[in-house]
């Protein structure tokens, strides 16, 4: 069940919902936080999850497989909701590298800015960045949707082979190198388009894919019509000698 | 009569040999590197260039057959909940689903759970056949991360950070498009029948201080459970060691050079890494000098063929071997019952590697249903269990010639080199001589 249906079900009252159980990392090692988070049950009514003072803190809510809610108050190192599977996560601060990496379903929300390698070979669920993502975000994508609200880095999307990479501003150079059937939508300038990665028509199926996750993403006054389509030109996919110099 | 000079005899260049010749030709008719399966094949420093001594007046041997010869190991005990028990030290190294069929995954499977072993995962993620008939299974976590999801990783028994392998250290994974089916497709998230090149680095960590929190990362998904192997191609072993211990590894796998793979570029298998004779003195010395000999246990592979190279490595300090190459021989690999199969691809048996080409008459490194059909899983990994058993029993044999009641007691006082190379290598004297060449100076 994805994660992001969680408050609708509370509000509807299909989850019991209860206050929020907090685990403050400066006091409680990271270790029982996702010893805890691992160890509920399927349908427990334990929806709510708070951490408090993650100081940067590794692998805060890492394989996470439940369609709970988590709070991070503050920031995170590295992995913060690696290979989530369902819960939907918000970091109330910035995010170190590889956020969401490898995430299965579910959703991560940064408030601030990410590092490098924000969801990196994500699977599936919502990755939404409210600030600038670094180099490599969405590297090896394989069908996360990842929506940045702000800029990303060089070398994004770089051998991404499925899902949607949505920016509201700009990309760095070498834009989608390597890409196979991954999406990218890119509202302000692109430093450069990296190898076998091309601009491509919006089409209105396109228009409406990118309508439906400017809105799973809570972005209003954006329209999609304002983005441009980037892509494979699928030129590379078959080892060719007299293309050995696009690489 | 006419008065001839005497000829000489037509004379080959051994720089421009028969094969180099060819290959010039068939560079410049095709214009794309050669590529093949397999590793080097280049004669290189190895077991067989190092003997063992045996017992003597000073060394008591057991009896074969009757006194205890221990062949357990334990991996994974210095940071891992759970541990890995085998019953022999020999296992069976990463190969992909994909690379292999389903039907030559499940009989590795087969093969090492009959002998008490692991099996391991490879570039494709881990199959149904795989975890279903594999009591122990190692999951390999590769840069590509193709099928990586954290239910398979907490049905592993062990993870495998791969940072590269013997064959090809510092190159990715190499899949061609005639092997891409519908199903290897589904499983890599990729187009069906496009030539699938796997990425060489690891795409979320760079260097051994964020390898020491990608392995945190696994171990707090895991809850702890799992022993974490750091695998790395032969090629800095000594920095590599030290680096993957520094990093939190639990196991440190060290591939040497003679380590096979799927498919890759001839002249990266024969330039590329260094032998595995020559890995594993570095990598126990750094082991011992960080105080972990024993502790973070080391597993070596290329080129293991049986018992003596068990026995020779244990020797020199490894805990525990893997054998790739070797397993798929086992299975019936490069069988001479399929010469005529192989005269028809231009090959022979004992030669054939166009393991990417997917025509693989054995049957096991294709995805073609038909050719697929010539391998039976459960006979396969019979004859993957006899060979093991062969193997240890074999180095059993050793073992109590040199007096010891456990293979894991095997020290490098038992062995002599038969050559300056293989002595300076190993660390051990040149035969008849008391000279460790490189050692106190010399």
């Amino acid at each position: 069940m994805p994660a992001i249906n969680v408050s609708k079900a509370l509000d509807q009252g299909h989850i019991q919902s209860q206050a929020s159980r907090a685990f403050d990392l400066a006091e409680v090692p990271l270790r029982e936080l996702n010893q805890a988070l691992h160890s509920l049950p399927p349908g427990s009514n334990e929806t709510a999850w708070e951490v408090l003072n993650p100081k940067g803190s590794h692998s805060v809510a890492v394989g996470v497989d439940q369609p709970i809610t988590i709070d991070v108050r503050g920031s995170v190192g590295y992995y913060c909701g690696g290979m989530n599977d369902g819960s939907a996560i918000t970091v109330h601060g910035s995010a170190g590298p590889g956020v969401g990496e490898n995430m299965m379903s579910g959703s991560i929300t940064v408030k601030g800015d990410a590092s490098q390698y924000a969801g990196a070979t994500g699977r599936g669920g919502l990755l939404v960045i409210e600030g600038n993502a670094s180099s490599r975000c969405g590297i090896s994508m394989k069908g996360i949707d990842i929506v940045v609200h702000g800029n990303i880095g060089h070398m994004s999307a770089f051998m991404a082979q499925s899902g949607n990479l949505v920016v509201l501003g700009d990309a760095g150079d070498a834009l989608g190198d390597s890409i196979y059937e991954a999406r990218l939508f890119v509202r302000g300038k692109v430093g450069s388009l990296g190898a076998d990665c091309i601009a491509k028509e919006m089409r209105p199926e396109h228009l409406e894919l990118l309508q439906g996750l400017l809105d799973r993403a809570g972005v209003t006054g954006v329209k999609a019509a304002e983005f441009k389509r980037y892509g494979s030109a699928r030129t590379l996919y078959n080892f060719n000698i007299d293309n050995a110099d696009a690489y | 009569m006419t008065y001839r000079n005497p000829p000489t005899t037509p004379r080959k260049s051994a720089t421009f040999d028969d094969y180099t010749l060819s290959e010039i030709r068939r560079a410049a008719a095709t214009g794309i590197y050669d590529i093949r399966g397999g590793g080097a094949k280049r004669k290189l420093p190895h077991f067989d260039d190092l003997l063992v001594l045996g017992a003597s007046i000073s060394r008591y041997p057991l009896e074969g057959y009757r006194e205890r010869c221990d062949t357990g190991v334990v991996l994974g005990s210095r940071h891992a909940k759970k541990p890995i028990e085998l019953k022999i030290p020999i296992t069976i190294a990463g190969m992909s689903f994909g690379s292999l069929s389903g039907p030559a995954k499940e009989a590795l499977g087969r093969g090492a759970t009959l002998s008490g072993t692991s099996t391991t995962t490879g570039d494709g993620g881990m199959t149904e056949e795989e975890r279903g008939h594999s009591k122990t299974l190692v999951y390999q976590y590769l840069p590509s991360r193709y099928g990586m999801n954290p239910r398979d990783l907490r049905r592993a028994d062990a993870i495998e950070i791969v940072i590269g392998q013997g064959a090809k250290p510092g190159g990715g994974g190499m899949l061609l498009g005639q092997k891409i089916s519908d199903r290897v497709a589904e499983m890599r998230t990729l187009p069906k029948g496009i030539d699938q090149r796997s990425a060489s680095r690891h795409p979320d960590w760079t260097g051994p201080d964020d390898l020491e929190i990608k392995i945190l990362e696994l171990r707090e998904i895991t809850d702890w459970e799992k022993p974490i192997y750091v695998k790395v191609g032969g090629a800095r072993p000594y920095y590599d060691t030290a680096l993957a211990v520094k990093s939190g590894a639990d196991v440190v796998v060290i591939d040497g050079m003679q380590g096979g793979t799927a498919a890759t570029q001839e002249v990266f298998i024969e330039n590329v890494g260094q032998p595995t004779l020559a890995c594993i003195r570095p990598a126990v010395q750094a082991l011992q000098d960080l105080g972990m000999h024993r502790k973070v246990q080391l597993i070596i592979s290329g080129g293991i063929r049986n018992g003596a190279d068990v026995a020779k490595a244990l020797a020199l300090g490894v805990d525990a071997v893997s054998i790739g190459t070797a397993a798929l021989v086992a299975l019936g690999d490069n069988d001479p019952r399929w010469e005529a199969d192989y005269n028809a691809l231009g090959t022979t048996a004992g030669a054939y590697d166009d393991w990417h080409e997917g025509r693989d008459p054995a049957g096991i490194t294709t995805q073609d249903p038909e050719l697929m059909k010539r391998l039976d899983p459960i006979a396969a990994g019979r004859r993957l269990a006899n060979y093991l058993k062969v193997m240890t029993l074999e180095a059993q044999t050793i073992a109590r010639a040199c007096g010891k009641n456990s293979l894991h007691n095997l020290e490098p006082e038992d062995l002599v080199a038969l050559t300056i190379e293989a002595a300076a290598m190993a660390g051990v004297p040149l035969a008849g001589t008391n000279w460790i060449p490189g050692k106190n100076g010399f």
